[in-house]
């Protein structure tokens, strides 16, 4: 490697720390060639203040447009125990990001909550639901992990005790403006009035009392580096976060493969009356487990085959999915996505340095 | 008055294509694609030359954009004779331009990673040496879907000491011909971030043994961070790759098998 001198001052000048995020939002007003521009100059000036006129109205109306309805519903899958259930499919305005499991317990002395949602009107909606079900007051929130449809609920439960893994809120820390973004451009008016509220305690793995009810808490991981399992003694519930998908794709954008299939082995071995998936339906036996522990193991076996081929990313997204997976929701979406975020860090093992 | 200008020269022109019998048109054409730059992209790019729309030349692409700093594209253009130049631009993109290939004994198919602002056209221009454009192309939408991930630079602080480095090797092929992968280290920075000039590699030489030219890959600023190129060579190396940026630093790597 040939430096040039030039090298040296772009070390002072390059902000280091400095995401090198290329494009932001912003910058596209200062683009070269600006579409938006290109169209707004053969656009004459009357037009141009009507349609800013309309949109004006628009935005109007949209204030005053009813608050997004999930429309949620418990259904009681042990005496007690409560399952919210979603819709199976991707993030989008029509569902509000409501594609998820949410659930809650009724102990003796409060209510134990897991995952609260994608946004501050789902998280309102399953309070006034959770009031509408019991008298009693909600006293433990448990997120299972950072990925945003999980969490962005917590605005609702200000002044209730709530708790991830400590590997999940470190994460979120760095990682919850973007996710914010995220979810306003893909769910939309859902979204309205969300603001970041970060779980506040740390929870440790072990059996701890709640309320006057024992819950294991199992710290696992490969959804995300930080995967958290509820697992109520009492009634046999297990509310199994994001590691278990059900008749729904997984979706990897944090996922290690490997450790993800030691947590799901670990699952099999609770001793569970009730699985509760973080997607998909609920379930009394571990299909859910072994589907999805099937289907990570062959996205990670035909991504590291392709790769050992020497197929480029793009020739990857072209692979035929096994029909075993076929009737899997979004399976074509999510392997699509998978390759995106998995392959990279495959070939990279593949390809071997040059001295 | 430049519009109507053009417009009154794009009919002429038309007129003339169809009075010519060749089936090469001019320009503007029905953009397959339907994107409201097509006019201004085929203007910048191909002004008077000839140019069409060919099923011959492929662009692949995810449908969304998962990752808008790492979408992979694969072009193929080996259904064509006499390849001299691919350029690939995106029309939506702040920087259209994305890459020129000069495939030289290569084959005219070559794969990498791009950043996108927004959902956009990324379409692939290959010339044949009778100087016609033969353009493919497919829409990349912006991201979407499940637990989508925020798009991140690694925003690494030890860049400066891996620059240029290159890993890579051959991969068997079914064919005569081999396929060669290989990634250099390098931030490909747009100069569109704040306090970030513009700093990306601008050429890559690719030579065979006895110093002769196989390919040339010219990238611009959208190739994403630390780029991996995939291409079809001419027998399994060894082959040289020699690269520079736009602030001159230079890097050497031979890939031998």
């Amino acid at each position: 490697m040939k430096h040039s001198p030039l090298l040296f001052s772009r070390l002072l000048f390059r902000p280091l720390q400095q995401s090198s995020l290329q494009f932001s939002a912003l910058r596209f007003y200062s683009l070269r060639y600006n579409p938006l521009r290109y169209i707004a100059n053969s656009i004459n000036a009357w037009r141009y203040s009507a349609a800013i006129g309309l949109l004006l109205s628009m935005l109007s109306a949209h204030v005053n447009a009813a608050d997004f309805d999930y429309q949620l519903t418990a259904s009681e899958v042990k005496p007690d125990v409560y399952v919210v259930g979603g819709v199976a499919g991707d993030l989008t305005f029509k569902n509000g990001g409501n594609i998820l499991n949410t659930g809650f317990i009724v102990a003796e002395q409060g209510v134990i909550v897991i995952d609260v949602g994608p946004s501050r009107l789902y998280g309102e909606q399953l309070r006034a639901l959770i009031a509408r079900t019991t008298d009693k007051p909600v006293i433990q929130v448990y997120i299972t992990h950072q990925h945003p449809d999980h969490f962005f609920g917590l605005q609702a439960f200000e002044g209730v005790d709530t708790a991830a893994l400590p590997g999940t809120i470190s994460d979120l820390k760095l990682l919850a403006g973007d996710y914010s973004d995220n979810m306003y451009r893909l769910i939309g008016n859902a979204m309205l009035g969300t603001e970041i509220v970060l779980p506040k305690s740390e929870v440790l793995p072990g059996v701890v009392e709640v309320g006057g009810r024992s819950i294991e808490l199992l710290a696992l991981g490969g959804h995300t580096a930080s995967d958290l399992a509820v697992f109520d003694k009492a009634s046999g519930v297990l509310f199994a976060g994001d590691l278990v998908f059900h008749q729904r794709a997984p979706t990897t954008p944090s996922a290690d493969i490997p450790l993800w299939l030691e947590s799901l082995a670990k699952l099999k071995s609770v001793p569970y009356s009730v699985l509760v998936p973080g997607h998909g339906p609920v379930s009394e036996n571990a299909t859910p487990i072994d589907e999805t522990a099937d289907y990570v193991d062959w996205l990670l076996t035909t991504l590291q085959s392709l790769a050992e081929q020497g197929m480029s990313m793009a020739e990857a997204l072209q692979q035929k999915i096994a029909d075993r997976f076929a009737s899997l929701v979004v399976v074509q979406n999510e392997y699509e996505r998978s390759v995106v975020h998995l392959y990279g860090n495959i070939e990279e093992g593949l390809l071997p340095p040059i001295e | 008055m430049n519009v109507v200008k053009n417009l009154c020269l794009a009919s002429a022109l038309s007129v003339l294509a169809i009075g010519t019998s060749t089936s090469w048109a001019a320009l503007p054409m029905k953009d397959p694609l339907n994107s409201p730059m097509w006019e201004y992209m085929s203007q910048q790019y191909f002004a008077d030359d000839s140019v069409a729309f060919s099923d011959a030349v492929s662009v692949i692409s995810a449908d969304h954009a998962e990752d808008s700093m790492n979408v992979p594209i694969m072009v193929d253009a080996s259904g064509l004779e006499n390849v001299q130049e691919i350029l690939v631009f995106a029309d939506l993109n702040p920087i259209t331009t994305v890459l020129r290939f000069f495939p030289n004994e290569m084959q005219p198919k070559i794969g990498f990673r791009i950043k996108v602002q927004q959902g956009t056209p990324v379409r692939a221009a290959v010339k044949t040496t009778d100087g016609h454009w033969h353009v493919g192309g497919t829409w990349v939408n912006a991201a979407g879907g499940g637990c989508t991930a925020p798009s991140v630079g690694s925003g690494n602080v030890d860049w400066a000491s891996r620059l240029g480095e290159t890993s890579g090797r051959f991969f068997a092929s079914n064919h005569d011909e081999g396929r060669m992968r290989f990634r250099v280290m390098h931030p490909m920075d747009t100069g569109l971030a704040d306090g970030i000039p513009a700093f990306y590699i601008e050429q890559i030489k690719v030579a065979d043994a006895s110093g002769n030219e196989v390919g040339v890959i010219m990238p611009y600023e959208p190739i994403a961070e630390n780029p991996v190129f995939t291409v079809n060579t001419p027998g399994n190396g060894p082959l040289t790759l020699s690269g520079r940026d736009n602030n001159g630093n230079t890097f050497e790597a031979e890939i031998a098998r």
